[in-house]
């Protein structure tokens, strides 16, 4: 047997295919039943994928690295969820592409921060952390409620989604644009075909305290208005078995 | 393989392998090194036993133990809930006004009501409650809904403008941005306020102003300016100032009218959390 091993030691293309080989095993057995196990495929009730300007400030929060400072994962641990709420279901990360679990909190986990503050104070924060946390070490992020978002391109960021298995509908693209605007501005006519499409719970309103544009600082709050928001744990039944896991 | 090449130094075989007239003893692997390396292949088949390892088409194997995280954190967080005892349990059953009779309970409440207090609302109201601008000072004796612990209590529930159906609600006007006023009787009004908190201004400006003042402000703040806590409207005669004691901020709250948004704790803390935060805060201000 071992003389039989020699070849492979010898033969360097041998050698990368046997490791392939070895490798793709472990994978096969590791991965692929994460895509067939029912107990591995959470199903809950109220997950819904993120409205175009939840999306776009989505976008500026792995722009501007975020996710290096900030995890959005609480573990199933007691004193994470004492300090932050329930902790985090699989399926509340399904359709964010890429997760942004985070692997370090240099800042607190924010994947239970939607309302837990008001946006003036995200807009104080953003602008100047130090103003309102004085310990804080982020920096400031005061230009993004200058800068105008651009969302000409934001119905291509929906379709891109929906190639990844995101279930957008062919009417939530074709109204990407109108439904963004529709959500900074809580005295628009199309508010309620936004909720229509994505769910009477959507924060309508203007973000940023500033009704003369849609700027980043408008997306970025949506974003973190609606983090973790869309399960109702008051029906969700944790100790069922399905969900013991 | 086959190799008597033994080397003549140290007489131990060597692998039979030469590169340029080097070559390799074959020593055997350190006793140690290969113990450890059988003791991880023992541990990790008792942890396939004993723990969830292996998919299989249908399910996994859940191992003997049966562990489970998520059922482990609700055993923990009922361990804690137990820890903190009868005192943690009898907030819920108590009324505010005996909360604050019993020195136990009292004692109790005050102690988990900074814990919590630091975690979720000195984010806004500062570390010792101090409040900024926009955000209320909870350490005095001026209060925008009521100070009374039932105030702060349901104040901490339903929240300000948060969006809750029974939400506290209050909406200045814009009075100058939506063209209420003419912007001289925004800057007559600005006169007049700072007046109302006995303050030097202008006298024409006042008088101008006061009729004014009692038809778009007094049906809110009063006649007299004195506020009204049923409907938020702040005292505009004391020194108090959410927004701003000098004329230029005084002047923009005209103008844009800002309304701060408390966020309802309903959903987030449990209703002993909230009573606990309730005592705490009453505790800490003039005491209403």
């Amino acid at each position: 047997m071992w003389k039989h091993h020699q070849k492979l030691e010898r033969h360097s293309l041998l050698l990368v295919i046997g490791i392939l080989v070895v490798v793709a095993i472990g994978g096969l057995v590791e991965i692929s039943p994460l895509f067939y196990l029912e107990s591995t495929i959470e199903k809950v009730d109220g997950i819904r994928p993120y409205t175009p300007l939840e999306l776009e400030g989505r976008d500026i929060y792995v722009r501007e690295g975020c996710y290096l400072c900030h995890s959005q994962m609480i573990r199933p641990l007691r004193d994470e969820v004492e300090r932050y709420g329930h902790y985090s279901l699989a399926a509340e990360s399904m359709y964010d592409h890429p997760f942004q679990w985070g692997s370090k909190r240099t800042g607190p986990d924010l994947a239970r921060v939607g309302g837990k503050y008001s946006d003036g104070w995200h807009i104080d924060h953003l602008t100047n952390p130090r103003a309102v946390v004085p310990e804080s070490v982020m920096p400031p992020y005061a230009f993004l409620a200058k800068k105008e978002l651009d969302y000409r391109d934001v119905a291509d960021k929906l379709r891109a989604q929906r190639t990844v298995r995101v279930p957008y509908t062919n009417a939530m693209i074709a109204n990407a644009a109108k439904d963004l605007e529709a959500q900074a501005d809580e005295f628009s006519s199309d508010g309620s075909a936004l909720k229509q499409r994505y769910g009477s719970k959507v924060n309508q309103r203007d973000f940023d305290g500033n009704p003369d544009q849609i700027s980043e600082m408008d997306a970025l709050i949506a974003y973190l208005q609606m983090l973790g928001t869309t399960v109702d744990f008051s029906t969700y039944k944790a100790d069922a078995g399905e969900n013991l896991r | 393989m086959v190799h008597n090449d033994k080397d003549e130094v140290t007489g131990i075989n060597t692998t039979g392998h030469e590169w340029d007239g080097i070559r390799e003893l074959d020593n055997p692997l350190p006793r140690w090194w290969l113990w450890i390396f059988y003791a991880c292949i023992a541990f990790a088949i008792g942890y396939w036993v004993l723990m969830p390892a292996w998919p299989g088409l249908h399910g996994y194997t859940h191992g003997l133990l049966a562990k489970s995280d998520r059922a482990q954190v609700a055993v923990d967080l009922n361990a804690l809930k137990a820890q903190r005892g009868l005192a943690g349990a009898g907030l819920v059953n108590a009324s505010l006004e005996q909360i604050e009779a019993d020195p136990k309970l009292q004692a109790y409440a005050l102690a988990a009501g900074a814990s919590v207090f630091g975690d979720n609302c000195a984010t806004c109201h500062g570390a010792g409650g101090g409040g900024g601008k926009g955000y209320p000072n909870l350490r005095d004796d001026v209060w925008l809904w009521g100070g009374t612990p039932a105030d702060i209590e349901h104040t901490l529930r339903v929240g300000i403008r948060s969006g809750h159906p029974n939400a506290r609600m209050s909406q200045m006007p814009a009075f100058g941005r939506d063209q209420i006023v003419t912007p001289d009787q925004v800057n007559d009004l600005t006169e007049y306020v700072v007046a109302l908190s006995r303050r030097k201004a202008n006298t024409a400006a006042v008088a101008r102003a006061a009729p004014v003042f009692q038809a778009q402000c007094g049906v809110c703040h009063g006649p007299a300016g004195m506020g009204n806590q049923a409907v938020g409207a702040p005292n505009l005669t004391d020194r108090d100032w959410l927004y701003g004691a000098d004329r230029a901020s005084i002047h923009s709250q005209i103008w844009n009218a800002r309304g701060g948004v408390m966020p309802t704790w309903e959903k987030r803390l449990d209703t002993a959390t909230i009573k606990a935060l309730a005592v705490y805060v009453h505790a800490n201000a003039g005491g209403k």
